[in-house]
């Protein structure tokens, strides 16, 4: 319960700092903190348009893309503290969940016959079945640290060790998170979401033509994802009574918001044909990682 | 000894897989009833293969029911027999008898293995009863490779695959989804019977069938993304499925040899629950296929969109399979994978550190399937029932009661795994015993699995419920896709199935036209064309051949004895 209030919490203010930090890189006065918010609560005062080539799967697709993102969220755990949803194996059940969402996602966008949606989709499907073996290294990682198959029992054990090593190991996991947590959200260098080019856009070209509530309710869930996985990150780090592992959560919450921030102002996007090359490097980094762990620990 | 007394009374093993045999007949029987009706001219053919389908439905019950090799051999023929007429129904179309005959041919290959296996053991027994078989403590690795590569034809597993991808688009959609429903299931029931009764360095032997079929399955599932005629995509994630049964199979043997008993339930479990759940999903996207074939007259995805608008019904069922058939709650396909990745998990925390590397390789080969079917399945329902027609097609209605209710029961039942696997997983649990393991907790992740599903369609239904009532009042309108500034759309401008895995087709190449199967056939055939100056034609070189052939086997059996 803990963990769900929290990262519902962290991602009302995620993306603003991502837009915050960016704009102070830049040298803009920039939109305050909360802009993304209120751009959100805009679109759900707004009617509808939807296109005549859709049907139910365009209509019903934003629902099940927020539904399965809650869901994941409610899998993640609290440091010691399990999250709403916790079995062995929930980690299985929180990607692929994740998944669904994705699966509607891409249809929708070819519900509605065009082609750059189509194209959209088409580069969503790959990259998340690219980024997807990354993400079950790391867990397989981590478990076979902790000798545990749950988020909260694997989080509840991690912390024990001290060693260079093992520090050395949850650094790399972090880092190798956060950037499994920009391919997912599509954000640079994967995806630009500032684009004006509809041909160079992943993410932002397979919602062009939501509306309304649908969009409200699609950009709201990107921000609970960001948030989500921001929490796995921090999950990698809490330590210490309540209050201070709270604090942490926050922390690691906006170091990696201030990360993504500055990555984007200083790097461009890949050219799309570097980007299966790069996922294949993050997902080969996690597999050297595994073995070293079955080495060394 | 009476012709009744081969056949025993079924065990659990038997009676799990006749349920699915029974449930998927009968659901075809009734499709297939309406589907024939586009063949009313062909009074003769109708009769006869409704005697065929009956004929292989009884055999394939007789096949759970026998122990005893020879009655086993001869009811497997009878069913490669009823299924290869069963597969050239429309045996007016050359085509259909090209794949039939390749059917038939491997399928007595199969048969070959099968028999070679099956003597090896009466030799060393001196039995045809699998009892006593099992009772037999020494070596037997040999005629157990055998049996498995019959078994494997059967199932299809990589490099035994290559009549499945041809048979299946050869066949009417009822009999396509009976065969890769159930047919190829059978090759399963015997994989698991031979685990069972063969005395074998069971380690070894599941190391050899998990890295068989983790290929299957990655192999499957690649060839299937990059396939136009939609139901030669179905039959190449038949061979992926496969691959993920053999999977659970093989780990399962592992486990077993190692001592890792609740291991090996999961795994065993997990395979035993996806033959089930892949005889529904399968069937029904066959079932659907059919129905997207009778309505446009071709199977061709690059012709077909927009037909979730004309065929509502079908469109919806085969969205439902699609979900399963990738492993996605809260349909059924997620519970027995979860079982299968769970077990895998566990092995990886206990196995030696070389093994480790397998269960890595293992997982990650599972992942990646996971997340290729995905890519194949969106392409396919995206691109078939989503968007605008791409060429023009005969105006169809909604197919009738008996083709839609075959195709909700099957739904249903995929969503009762899903929501209730407890129910499921008892009557696995009870199977337990005979692989000599555990049951598995139902109260653990089963359950959890089952509650966390009926929350995924909750929270969707209740979110639904919020945007009914957040954009009440609010303004709803339909117009054009937004075409980005360009105002003459035409849906030839829809990304097609093939731009769609462009990007993918290019990454994985070297896979896809790799051919590694043609090479070795085709070095197959220059080695023995060497040899074709022997049939020249003329009586008396065979009837020569003939002799040295006597005379060859009997100096030889002298010399031998």
């Amino acid at each position: 319960m803990l963990s769900f209030a929290l990262i519902i919490l962290a991602s009302l203010f995620f993306s603003g700092l991502i837009v915050r930090t960016k704009s102070i890189c830049a040298g803009r006065k920039g939109p305050g903190i909360f802009q993304p918010l209120k751009d959100v609560r805009r679109l759900f005062k707004k009617g509808t348009v939807y296109s005549t080539s859709t049907t139910f799967v365009f209509r019903i697709a934003p629902l099940i893309y927020a539904a399965s993102v809650l869901m994941a969220c409610a899998c993640i755990p609290f440091g010691g503290k399990p999250g709403l949803i916790h079995f062995e194996g929930d980690f299985v059940f929180f990607a692929y969940v994740l998944s669904l969402g994705k699966f509607f996602c891409i249809i929708a966008a070819l519900d509605a016959a065009s082609s750059f949606e189509g194209m959209g989709a088409s580069r969503e499907a790959l990259y998340s079945m690219l980024a997807e073996p990354a993400f079950f290294l790391i867990m397989g990682s981590i478990s076979l640290i902790s000798g545990h198959t749950s988020f909260v029992d694997i989080f509840a054990n991690l912390n024990s060790y001290d060693d260079a090593f093992h520090i050395g190991a949850t650094i790399v996991m972090a880092v190798i998170l956060l950037i499994i947590a920009m391919v997912e959200s599509s954000r640079l260098p994967i995806d630009d979401p500032k684009t004006h080019l509809e041909l160079t856009m992943i993410h932002e070209v397979m919602i062009l033509d939501n509306s309304g509530f649908d969009l409200g309710l699609i950009l709201s869930t990107g921000y609970m994802k960001f948030a989500m996985y921001g929490a796995l990150i921090a999950n990698l780090f809490l330590a210490g009574p309540l209050a201070m592992s709270i604090g942490i959560f926050f922390l690691v919450q906006a170091v990696c918001a201030i990360a993504i921030g500055i990555t984007e102002s200083f790097m461009a996007r890949f050219r799309m044909n570097h980007n299966p090359e790069f996922i294949f490097s993050v997902a080969a980094a996690a597999l050297v990682l595994v073995f070293s762990i079955m080495q060394f620990s | 000894m009476t012709l009744l007394s081969l056949f025993n009374v079924p065990d659990r093993l038997s009676w799990w897989f006749i349920a699915i045999i029974t449930l998927i007949f009968t659901a075809g029987a009734f499709y297939g009833a309406d589907y024939l009706k586009a063949y009313k001219q062909h009074r003769k053919e109708l009769g006869l293969h409704v005697f065929w389908y009956l004929l292989t439905f009884a055999s394939m019950i007789l096949l759970t029911l026998t122990q005893h090799a020879v009655a086993f051999l001869v009811t497997w023929e009878l069913m490669a027999l009823g299924s290869f007429f069963l597969i050239i129904f429309e045996s007016w179309n050359s085509d259909v008898i090209k794949a039939g005959i390749n059917f038939f041919i491997q399928s007595h290959i199969s048969v070959v293995f099968l028999t070679i296996g099956f003597l090896m053991m009466y030799n060393k027994t001196g039995s045809f009863l699998w009892t006593d078989w099992s009772a037999y403590q020494g070596p037997c690795g040999l005629p157990f490779a055998f049996v498995c590569c019959g078994f494997a034809i059967k199932a299809g597993f990589v490099p035994f695959h290559t009549w499945l991808p041809v048979a299946h688009p050869a066949a009417p959609a009822h009999i396509s989804g009976v065969m890769s429903g159930v047919i190829i299931k059978i090759g399963i029931y015997g994989l698991l019977r031979s685990v069972m009764i063969f005395n074998v360095d069971l380690v070894l032997a599941g190391k050899i069938i998990l890295a068989v079929a983790a290929i299957s399955g990655l192999y499957g599932v690649m060839m299937a993304i990059v396939q136009h005629n939609l139901k030669r995509l179905l039959a190449y994630h038949s061979i992926e499925n496969i691959g993920i049964i053999g999977m659970g199979i093989g780990l399962g043997c592992i486990a077993k040899g190692l001592g890792m008993q609740e291991i090996a339930s999961l795994a065993f479990g997990g395979a035993l629950l996806h033959t089930l759940n892949h005889a529904l999903f399968k069937s029904t996207l066959f079932f659907t296929a059919g129905n997207v074939y009778q309505a446009t007259h071709t199977l061709n995805v690059e012709h077909l969109g927009g037909l979730l608008k004309r065929l509502p019904l079908t469109g919806f069922f085969f969205l439902v399979a699609a979900v399963a058939i990738c492993g996605l709650p809260p349909m059924n396909g997620f519970v027995s994978e979860i079982m299968i990745y769970l077990g895998l998990f566990d092995y990886l925390g206990q196995a030696s550190i070389l093994s480790q590397v397998g269960a890595v390789g293992a997982i990650l080969a599972l992942v990646m399937i996971g997340g290729l079917a995905i890519l194949c399945f969106t392409k396919a329902f995206g691109v078939v029932f989503l968007g605008e027609a791409r060429t023009t097609l005969p105006e169809h209605k909604e197919f009738g009661a008996l083709r839609i209710v075959p195709l909700a029961i099957l739904s249903l039942v995929m969503l009762s795994v899903g929501v209730y696997p407890e129910f499921y997983v008892q009557q696995i649990n009870n199977i337990m015993p005979l692989f000599g393991c555990p049951e598995i907790a139902l109260n653990g992740t089963i359950a959890s699995i089952g509650r966390v599903s009926a929350i995924v369609i909750a929270v969707t239904a209740l979110l639904w419920l919020v945007r009914r009532l957040a954009t009440r009042g609010k303004s709803l309108e339909t117009g054009p896709t937004w075409g980005c500034g360009y105002t003459v759309a035409s849906p030839k401008l829809q990304y097609t199935a093939t731009s769609f895995v462009k990007t993918y087709s290019k990454l994985f190449n070297g896979v896809l036209k790799s051919g590694f199967l043609e090479k070795a056939a085709n070095a197959y055939v220059r080695f023995t064309s060497k040899f074709a100056f022997l049939q020249n034609g003329r009586l008396q070189s065979y009837i020569l051949y003939g002799i040295i052939f006597i005379v060859t086997t009997i100096v030889l059996t002298l010399v031998i004895c």
